[in-house]
């Protein structure tokens, strides 16, 4: 079980609500995902008719909401932003997302830990998307976030894990869950995170821009448990010689 | 004051050292690299273009030389591949939502000459500006088919329908729609930042064309006749913060090939210059209108998707809008081939939602379908239909 924030969750596999083509679709791939957690627009969220396409079915399914900041470009806004889900949906769980670049959506490192610092003094628990910077992440677990969200590669581009080598930096360091989010765009991709040792995976895109998002749910799912399970089982070492699994020369004995 | 090599100017302190704080961009925008184009060399890019060129272009299509290419005669032959690429990369960047909008027409007053718009000056129509009472009928209409984002479109009259008029409708309208786009005469940068005070999220100022010879030819009275005044609208509403900057050119005034691609460097220059604002493209065809001129270059339905596609495959964030001057049956497949926003059951006058025939329209509208027909033949197409996507109360704090 994955633990952030005093909630357990057994599906380590999160996803978004946007993209879809219905809100039907978007309600049937998360129940083919098996996810407990979905993020969510505040900026999308209607309440002025007292009803919502969005967010009524999630309520009803009984997932954890995640509202996100996304079209925040400063820590100001971003704070404002969260108190007002925190009012609008009773919930103090925000995933942080600062970007105030439209193009590429690159999240703001300093507005984030900025804006991270005061939230957290509010009672929030905040898990903030960043890069995937080691720096920046272990200062964030040091102001009290509750998990950091570092990026795989740009945000909706589907590119998989371009920040490798920065990402395994931050699993080893970290001592709060690492949930990789933005980029997985396949499901070997969200597996090849899990082995690294992602305590979860963050999938949007990747399912609703898919041609079967149901099916393509499913599959992401597979592939995290499947993932996990590798990690948990610890990978065999790489090495740059053939080893024989019965070795020639272990006649020789140790010297 | 000294130039640097960049072009930006600094301002000396009175110790004459240079402090960062009082770095300030230059103030003429976009017309001061417009007028060191080459538009004869972009026109022999563009119709010189190979196969081979567009094959390049496919694979980059970010550049400005893919742009030229993809807009080419050359590229023809390419447009059901352009278009698979532009479904693709919609869909990634966008997923399956198309945003939802209507114009609400303020007034059909207007202190310029342009002889291809119904508005124009010397047009003997009957000129009419909303009133409270009036405006909040129309909103009523707009809200009860369920829109939330909602393009205040106006004739160019400053005097009558000018800041004092905006002043006093803003905060009503505002109250009313998350989203508040705005299709107005260009104003100062000053002015843009007061209303974006007093609720303005978007505002599309189309340029017409970026002919210098042709946009005099057809705008012979009026503001509107500076050519750069226009041309660095965009520069001063994203200084003033307005977060979205539509620009457009309108199809059929001039090469509509060596149009696009103008517009396509006047996008990349903002999107380097201004790169926190969004921004969008509308790509409005000629259309007839009360003593409105025929287009001077005819642009196909063919052109049309190439258009479409070429920008979505140059700029993957850009925002695509589609307005009701084309038909239902070519709305329809232009939904899923990269536009991003449609409007719906528009009127085009002032008044037009309550009184329908009221004979005033800007210009003739093509698909008159109602919002709920328009809505199910998106979901039929794999799209959903989004009303609600701002809310600027949460960043106004």
């Amino acid at each position: 079980m994955l633990t952030i924030a005093n909630q357990q969750f057994s599906s380590r596999l999160f996803s978004g609500t946007g993209k879809f083509a219905s809100s039907a679709l978007m309600q049937q791939a998360i129940a083919a995902s098996g996810t407990e957690l979905v993020t969510l627009a505040l900026k999308r969220i209607d309440l002025s008719q007292g009803r919502d396409d969005i967010l009524q079915p999630l309520l009803e399914r009984g997932v954890k909401l995640l509202p996100n900041t996304s079209g925040a470009r400063n820590a100001k806004e971003a704070i404002l932003a969260a108190n007002l889900a925190r009012e609008l949906l009773g919930t103090h769980w925000l995933k942080l997302e600062i970007h105030p670049d439209p193009r590429y959506l690159m999240p703001d490192p300093m507005e984030t830990f900025e804006a991270a610092k005061e939230l957290v003094s509010q009672g929030f628990a905040v898990l903030p998307y960043v890069h995937a910077d080691p720096v920046l992440c272990r200062r964030l677990e040091e102001i009290g976030c509750a998990a950091v969200m570092p990026l795989a590669s740009p945000i909706g581009s589907n590119q998989g894990l371009e920040s490798r080598a920065f990402l395994k930096i931050i699993i080893e360091q970290a001592n709060i869950p690492v949930v990789v989010d933005a980029g997985i765009g396949s499901p070997s991709q969200a597996c090849e995170a899990m082995e690294l040792g992602a305590d979860a995976v963050l999938v949007n895109t990747a399912i609703a821009s898919s041609a079967d998002p149901v099916r393509m749910a499913a599959a992401f799912a597979r592939a995290v448990e499947c993932g996990r399970e590798a990690y948990l089982a610890g990978l065999g070492a790489r090495g740059v010689q053939a080893s024989h699994t019965s070795p020639l020369t272990a006649f020789l004995g140790v010297e | 004051m000294m130039q640097l090599a960049s072009g930006i100017v600094v301002a000396e302190t009175q110790i004459g050292k240079v402090r960062l704080n009082e770095y300030r961009p230059e103030q003429p925008g976009f017309s001061s690299h417009f007028d060191a184009l080459d538009t004869d060399r972009l026109r022999l890019g563009i119709y010189s273009a190979t196969e081979a060129d567009v094959e390049r272009a496919l694979r980059q299509p970010e550049r400005l030389e893919s742009l030229m290419a993809l807009l080419s005669p050359a590229a023809g032959p390419y447009l059901e591949t352009m278009a698979q690429l532009s479904v693709a990369a919609t869909r990634k960047r966008f997923g399956a939502n198309i945003g939802l909008y209507l114009p609400l027409y303020l007034s059909n007053l207007c202190a310029n000459e342009c002889d291809y718009c119904g508005f124009t000056m010397g047009n003997r129509i009957k000129r009419k500006t909303l009133n409270d009472e009036e405006l909040a009928r129309e909103m009523a209409i707009i809200k009860g088919r369920g829109f939330d984002s909602v393009l205040l479109v106006s004739g160019e009259h400053e005097t009558k329908v000018g800041m004092d008029y905006f002043r006093r409708i803003l905060p009503s309208v505002k109250q009313q729609f998350s989203h508040l786009a705005m299709e107005v005469q260009p104003l100062a940068e000053g002015e843009y930042r007061e209303l974006v005070s007093l609720g303005l999220d978007a505002v599309m100022v189309y340029q017409e064309t970026y002919q210098r010879r042709t946009y005099a030819a057809h705008h012979t009275r009026g503001r509107k006749s500076d050519f750069n005044w226009r041309l660095d609208t965009p520069d001063r509403l994203a200084r003033a913060g307005v977060d979205k900057i539509g620009l457009g050119v309108l199809l059929g005034l001039d090469d509509w090939r060596l149009d696009a691609l103008v517009m396509g460097h006047h996008l990349h220059y903002l999107e380097r210059r201004h790169w926190r604002s969004r921004y969008s493209i509308s790509l409005p065809r000629l259309r007839p209108c009360v003593g409105g001129v025929p287009p001077k270059v005819e642009l196909s339905d063919r052109g049309l998707v190439q258009l479409i596609c070429a920008f979505r495959l140059f700029s993957e964030s850009l925002d695509i809008s589609l307005s009701t001057r084309e038909s239902p049956e070519l709305r329809d497949n232009l939904f899923s081939l990269g536009v991003t926003q449609v409007s719906a059951g528009s009127a085009t006058s002032p008044g037009g939602y309550a009184a329908p025939q009221s004979q005033l329209d800007q210009f003739e509208i093509s698909d008159e379908r109602t919002v709920d027909l328009v809505v199910a033949e998106l979901q039929l197409r794999g799209l959903n239909p989004v009303f609600k996507d701002w809310e600027r109360s949460w960043i106004a704090g």
